[in-house]
């Protein structure tokens, strides 16, 4: 017949190109590999069985012409009585037994207590850890190759990522120094000095979910978080103007020391970065 | 199954068995001969073997979507082995002396290096580990759209309840697995992601602190959390996603496929094709469709370069960030919801709980409830082996198309700032736009979507096209020939 011949022979096709971008894989495997030319290959290798076996199906076998009939879901209602008296039989030779059945399951609950604890020993108890960081009073900023930072080195316009020294990298700790120049800072109440020479630090972890402040605009003193668009107002105590921010960035306390290097003057006064339950406990 | 109820099947039955069974080159015809009969005699193969092949599957474009998904678990599965055999799951740090030179000398950890290694080193390694992360985009993509198909036919009634709950958490910890895959590589990227879902868990009330510190060992970025992520994703969640889709495949199995009405179709019968050979060549031909593309995708198309990103350093990140796109819409709710959160009585409540924690929570509630919460406003109690036609159901079908337009509505807000830059805006009227949109158009498409289904459904059986729009604002009578 004609037409089966036709169709087998597109069916053969695509089995032969298959057959020959297999052959193509190995050697371009052989030859040292290319990532574009394999995904072709591939395409063809797989894609040339799978139109194969469809097409086959298609026009050589018999599509949606069978019937079967669906037997009904719900059991008799004898089989369901059946079996409810197997269970109840077995049911109640167990229950007879009052005292051990309630033995039986407090010693189950008990040891499914007992299994709990070891979930305590995935990991520290928060404690702490969320409220404060690695800055202390006294020690110095550094920047991320570990360099203390002048404090005459950040002039207007400049940001610069710090950490305490000692602990670079130390996520919670990471600060920005932004130089706003002198006469620009507006404290918040009892932060006066807290910006010496204008040099003023916030923590870096946005008070969102956490993502690194990055961005800063020094035209409108503005701190942009990339992740999801939140701005603070360097120039008001890092307050959130825009965007899911519900808090300012904490601001690290700074003084400069008689060699000239930027130093807190202790941690930052509030937890750093995102929010938590018990955040406002002291 | 009498033979009686077979009836309409026999004829065809009977001609193959006169055009002969035996497979060539063997003496004998399979289950008769000698592998056959020792199988038979110690398993009683032969009853099961002649039901499984005579088992008729119900034939329909729209069936596919479920086994797409399947076949891209297969090839997850496949390609996830060879990349765990490379990849060193580890926060260990390096220096990096590969091939790759913008990056030489530079200090990283033993995850990310490995997965540069893999990418640049291992030969293959890239094929497979670009369409590793294809077929997860493709996987969930899959599920998703099986999901509208079995929720818009209304496929999920009786008896079918309980396989549409295993669905659903079939799709939670398909996501879950997704996240967890594409936060392994510690590049750029994935650690931003990482750093935003332990904030996330943080935000939960009372228990959020204790909660973020068991699972990541301590304040973020823990040591652990990365072997505890590859134990999660190579093993953990896909041996519960094997269980639980061998468990949703016997359900189908046992309870038969449901079936769109046509002539001939009704509640007691499946019609469609055989197991064997039509509906077994037809799926695993699918099967290599799917691993074509997929491989396809992964050698041609460049996905996740973690090249470009660089390794992970908690006080830098990219920008534009993005996740995949099956968590676009949490993202996209995390950008648009206000700056409220909740203080009182020395505790507060942050906001990222009630976009990234409360949302999607609403979600599966409603996802899994589903079913019943149906059955509670229709009373319908019956069993269901023909489906809807999503016209039928006016109020079913503008309930999901006003979700699907809400998650809709908030992936695209989750590009607020692309759009800002594109169309040159200002995020903040962007972000404005797109809050407006989500709580403004889901309605409106609920409400529309309404009209038009209760309109062709009540016009009987006219295409969408040809429906007159007076019908669509006046309801009619119901015609009475359906």
């Amino acid at each position: 017949m004609s037409t089966s011949t036709k169709g087998a022979g597109a069916v053969a096709a695509a089995f032969g190109a298959s057959v020959l971008a297999s052959a193509g894989l190995a050697i371009v495997y052989i030859a040292g590999g290319s990532p574009p030319i394999e995904g072709a290959l591939l395409l063809v290798a797989l894609g040339g069985i799978g139109a194969g076996l469809v097409l086959w199906a298609k026009r050589f076998l018999p599509v949606g012409d069978d019937v079967q009939e669906r037997e009904p879901l719900p059991s008799t209602p004898d089989e369901r009585a059946r079996a409810s008296d197997s269970f109840g039989a077995g049911a109640d030779l167990v229950a007879r037994r009052r005292l051990l059945v309630r033995l039986a399951a407090a010693a189950l609950g008990a040891l499914g207590i007992a299994a709990l604890f070891p979930i305590r020993s995935l990991g520290r108890a928060p404690g702490g850890a969320l409220f404060h960081t690695r800055w202390r009073a006294g020690v110095r900023a550094v920047d991320a190759s570990g360099t203390p930072v002048q404090a005459a080195s950040i002039t207007t316009g400049t940001v610069v990522t710090v950490f305490p020294e000692g602990h670079v990298g130390a996520a919670d700790s990471q600060t920005l120094l932004i130089g706003l120049g002198p006469g620009v800072y507006r404290p918040v109440a009892g932060r006066e000095d807290w910006a010496p020479e204008g040099v003023v630090g916030y923590s870096k972890i946005c008070t969102h979910v956490g993502c690194p402040v990055g961005l800063y605009q020094p035209s409108e003193h503005l701190l942009f978080c990339p992740c999801h668009q939140s701005a603070f107002d360097v120039l008001a105590g890092a307050r959130p103007v825009a965007g899911p921010a519900a808090r300012p960035l904490p601001q690290l306390p700074l003084t400069i020391d008689a060699a000239g290097y930027v130093v807190a003057r202790g941690d930052f006064p509030e937890p750093v970065g995102p929010g938590f339950w018990d955040r406002g406990r002291d | 199954m009498t033979d009686a109820a077979r009836g309409g099947a026999r004829g065809s039955r009977s001609e193959r068995e006169r055009a002969g069974v035996s497979l060539p080159g063997r003496e004998e015809p399979p289950f008769q001969d000698r592998i056959g009969a020792w199988l038979d005699e110690r398993l009683h193969l032969s009853r099961f073997a002649r039901q499984a092949l005579d088992k008729v599957f119900p034939d329909h474009w729209s069936f596919m979507f479920g086994e797409i998904a399947l076949y891209s678990f297969v090839v997850l599965v496949l390609t996830g082995v060879f990349l765990a055999f490379f990849f060193e799951p580890s926060l260990t740090p390096t220096t990096y002396e590969g091939p790759y030179e913008p990056l030489r000398g530079l200090e990283m950890s033993d995850a990310y290096a490995s997965t540069l290694r893999l990418s640049f080193e291992v030969r293959a390694g890239l094929v497979m580990r670009q369409t590793h992360h294809w077929a997860a985009l493709v996987f969930i993509g899959s599920i998703v759209v099986h999901l509208c198909r079995v929720f818009f036919t209304g496929a999920f009634r009786r008896p079918r309840e309980i396989n549409w709950v295993i669905g659903v958490t079939m799709l939670l910890l398909a996501l879950l697995n997704g996240f967890t895959g594409y936060s392994l590589p510690d590049d750029l990227l994935s650690g931003t992601g990482l750093r935003i879902m332990y904030s996330v868990i943080l935000s939960v009330p009372l228990l959020g602190p204790w909660a973020a510190f068991l699972l990541f060992g301590g304040e973020f970025p823990a040591e652990q959390i990365l072997g505890r992520l590859f134990v999660l994703h190579i093993f953990l969640v896909p041996v519960i996603l094997g269980a639980l889709l061998g468990a949703h495949l016997a359900l189908v199995w046992h309870q038969k496929h449901t079936q769109f009405p046509e002539p001939g179709h009704t509640e007691a019968n499946v019609v469609g094709s055989r197991l064997w050979p039509t509906y077994a060549l037809k799926s695993v031909g699918l099967f290599f469709l799917v691993a074509a593309v997929l491989t396809g995708l992964g050698g041609l198309v460049q996905i996740n370069p973690v090249w470009l990103y660089g390794p992970f350093d908690p006080s830098q990140v990219t920008s534009p960030a993005q996740p995949d796109w099956y968590l676009g819409w949490l993202e996209g709710a995390l950008r648009l919801f206000p700056n409220w959160e909740i203080r009182a009585f020395g505790f507060e409540i942050p906001e990222p709980f009630f976009p990234a924690v409360l949302v999607p929570g609403i979600t599966f509630a409603v996802l899994y409830a589903w079913p019943f919460l149906e059955r509670l406003m229709t009373k319908d109690q019956a069993e269901h082996h023909l489906l809807d036609r999503p016209r039928d159901r006016p109020v079913r079908t503008a309930f999901g198309a006003g979700t699907l337009t809400f998650y809709a509505s908030l992936f695209a807000a989750a590009s607020n700032d692309l759009v800002a830059h594109w169309f040159e805006l200002d995020i903040e009227t962007v972000t404005w736009f797109f809050r407006v949109l989500v709580l403004v158009l889901p309605p409106a498409v609920a409400l529309l979507t309404f009209l038009v289904c209760r309109a062709l459904r009540d016009a009987g059986d006219v295409r969408l096209t040809h429906l007159p729009l007076s019908s669509v604002w006046r309801p009619r009578a119901r015609s009475t020939h359906r």
